[in-house]
């Protein structure tokens, strides 16, 4: 192997590419070769890197100096004083770096702990961080029973939304007698606000592909399907190629590891619809329809794709599997609380320093993500309110900060933790002017099947923005509330059945807000 | 001309999802016409009414010719509250077009779109492929005029 003086890790992402990451690659690239560093250097373009920081960003090592918000004009300077002479650039580095915890984002790394640190391209990186030694470990020493049994133990949720129990709901699948079982990835992420997969798939692809076919080898499913979102358009790529490299490597194919199992990973691109992120959903446009939700039961792990069987996880519930089925159930238990292991991978917007993403344990409080990962509210501005979930999440006030971020706590607010977005809003926020945006989300989403959510989703846009125009009574904020949970009781399926989270939690803890705007 | 497209995929009714976003790439307009769902429809032997039903469902399809570059823009509540509905009063006024229209030299189509996962840089709007972040009124003018001297 080489040796190089100093690796230089690049982050790349849709936030970098967005900021035009690769001419600067090229031009850093240009400027190494010139200063003669080409042997000392190794460039290495990686996920998203461990920190929070705007646009363009680098790690440099051994030094574990952090830049960010980096332009083309900055190359010379930065080759010439770190990496020709060895003395960071002070003016460049991380703005946060020293202002609050320099633990960053990461403190506990299960899911994203290659995340900007290996090449997600290549898959000999991942191989040289144990990856797929779970794979092995599943496939020739565990029996499937096995490996319900350890996940079981292991506590692991879904992460998706709902947070049923991965073992339960593979334990459910695998005794069925049938001639193909599937498991399909849902990857469709389209909850307002929620990213987390999308930069575990660009960050460390191999490692949602490692879980899943731990999950498959449990349930005894020989095909498998990725549903992924059109417009993630790196993720695909990353995919497909960590894809074709397992199958280039006999890790994926026919009789892996002679061990008589075949399998086989499919990337299927979804058409822009959010209520495809329904698992029913998703299946039917699996199969070229519609979107349109089934009734349930019966559930798909008992008849779900072509009525075979057939598990539906989600990118970040997978991505914990290797962990498991390597380290064992009770390493992983040493992460979260008791009722709800492990960690959690959130993404933090709004109205903070660094929005971004952590990965912590479960049962962090939302006061720590905000002050110790995202640096605090952005300066000069109270905290308001946080809308934990997306679209389909709660508005938590400023009195529900300390309580713990997990499946559990947060049902005693009735609040779900959802898909891990945190929408932070200042004092000066509109609570009235937010829940307007999301319920034309809804109305935009509802699938037009059931009569409770398709008239309903029109109905509740039709009453805020009403009540946003300063032409509402007290009565529409009620009948607004009546109207969702109809819903919650009626609809088909949870996209009908999400409105009264948003509503409910914005009016009874901001009632005042829609007194005032009522009485103007 | 469709027909090529479609046999590179085996006849089977979950193709096409996939056929649909083929054939609408390789059109310069952007869009699924209706010669097009006749022959997928024969090629797949599916009713021409289930064609149309998938294809209008899903947001990313398009039964009318569009622009050269698709202007997406983000409305969900994480770009809202980062100021989008102003992005998109700038493209409005900057294209001449409403939402969903397509400006007179068929360069731009101004649509609204559902979140793209792209957060961290609220607002945001994706080109054809490419995403844009952080936007502002004065960077949404450099941007189109950028495209628009390129094409």
């Amino acid at each position: 192997m080489k040796y190089y003086r100093s690796h230089v890790l690049i982050g790349i992402s849709e936030t970098s590419l967005a900021a035009g990451v690769e001419s600067f690659v090229k031009a850093l690239r240009a400027q190494l070769s010139k200063a003669g560093l080409s042997d000392e250097i190794n460039l290495l373009e990686t996920g998203p890197l461990g920190f929070f920081g705007k646009g363009i960003c680098l790690t440099v090592y051994p030094d574990n100096v952090n830049y960010e918000n980096l332009k083309e004009t900055d190359i010379p300077v930065l080759v010439e004083e770190h990496l020709l002479k060895g003395r960071p650039v002070a003016s460049l580095m991380l703005e946060s770096a020293g202002k609050f915890s320099p633990k960053f984002n990461y403190a506990s790394r299960i899911v994203l702990r290659n995340s900007g640190i290996i090449d997600p391209e290549s898959i000999d990186d991942y191989i040289g961080t144990g990856g797929y030694e779970a794979w092995e470990k599943a496939l020739t020493k565990m029996q499937p029973k096995d490996i319900i049994e350890e996940v079981k133990e292991s506590g692991l949720r879904g992460r998706g939304g709902a947070g049923f129990p991965a073992g339960i709901k593979w334990g459910f699948t695998a005794p069925l007698q049938a001639e193909q079982k599937y498991v399909v990835v849902n990857a469709d992420e389209g909850e307002p606000g929620t990213f987390k997969d999308r930069l575990i798939m660009e960050g460390d692809p191999h490692q949602l592909l490692e879980g899943l076919m731990i999950c498959a080898r449990a349930v005894g499913a020989t095909k498998t399907y990725i549903y992924i979102r059109g417009e993630y358009k790196l993720c695909i790529m990353r995919l497909q190629k960590a894809i074709d490299d397992c199958r280039n490597y006999g890790i994926i194919g026919t009789n892996i590891f002679e061990s008589g199992f075949d399998l086989d990973i499919e990337i299927k691109i979804g058409a822009g619809a959010y209520v495809c992120g329904e698992e029913t959903a998703m299946i039917e446009s699996l199969e070229g329809n519609r979107g349109h939700p089934r009734s349930k039961p019966p559930f798909p792990g008992i008849k779900g794709l072509w009525q075979a069987p057939t598990v539906v996880n989600n990118v970040e519930t997978l991505a914990n599997v290797p962990f498991i089925i390597k380290q064992g159930a009770q390493e992983y238990k040493k992460y979260g609380t008791p009722q709800c292991t492990g960690t959690k991978v959130y993404t933090i917007l709004g109205d903070v320093a660094y929005p971004g993403l952590c990965e912590v344990d479960m049962g962090t409080t939302l006061r720590t993500i905000i002050s110790e990962y995202a640096g605090g509210m952005q300066k000069g501005f109270k905290f308001k309110a946080a809308l934990v979930g997306g679209a389909a999440g709660v508005f938590l006030p400023e009195k529900l900060l300390d309580v713990k971020m997990d499946l559990v706590s947060l049902n005693q607010y009735s609040a779900v933790l959802g898909s891990g977005a945190i929408l932070v809003m200042n004092e000066h926020q509109s609570i009235v002017d937010m829940l307007w945006s999301i319920l034309r989300f809804f109305r935009h989403e509802s699938c037009g099947q059931c009569a409770p959510c398709k008239n309903g989703t029109q109905q509740l846009y039709r009453l805020i923005t009403k009540i946003k125009k300063g032409e509402g009574t007290m009565e529409d904020v009620d009948l607004m509330q009546i109207i969702a949970e109809t819903m919650l009781e009626t609809s088909f399926c949870a996209l009908g059945q999400s409105p009264i989270m948003a509503i409910r939690s914005a009016i009874e803890n901001f009632r005042d807000e829609f007194i005032a705007i009522t009485q103007k | 001309m469709y027909k090529e497209i479609c046999v590179k995929y085996a006849p089977n009714k979950d193709n096409l999802i996939y056929i649909l976003h083929e054939i609408q790439d390789a059109h310069p307009q952007h869009y699924i016409s209706a010669e097009a769902v006749h022959e997928i429809s024969e090629y797949l032997k599916l009713p021409e009414n289930h064609i149309y039903g998938v294809l209008t469902f899903y947001s990313m399809y398009s039964t009318t010719p569009r622009g050269k570059n698709i202007i997406r823009l983000c409305e969900s509540p994480p770009c809202y509250i980062k100021g989008s509905a102003n992005i998109l009063r700038k493209l409005k006024s900057i294209l001449d077009v409403s939402v969903g229209d397509t400006t007179k030299d068929g360069k731009f189509t101004l649509e609204l779109c559902a979140c793209l996962g792209v957060c961290g840089n609220a607002p945001v709007m994706m080109i054809n492929d490419d995403v844009y972040g952080d936007l502002s009124e004065e960077k949404v003018e450099d941007i189109i005029d950028k495209i628009r001297g390129r094409n």
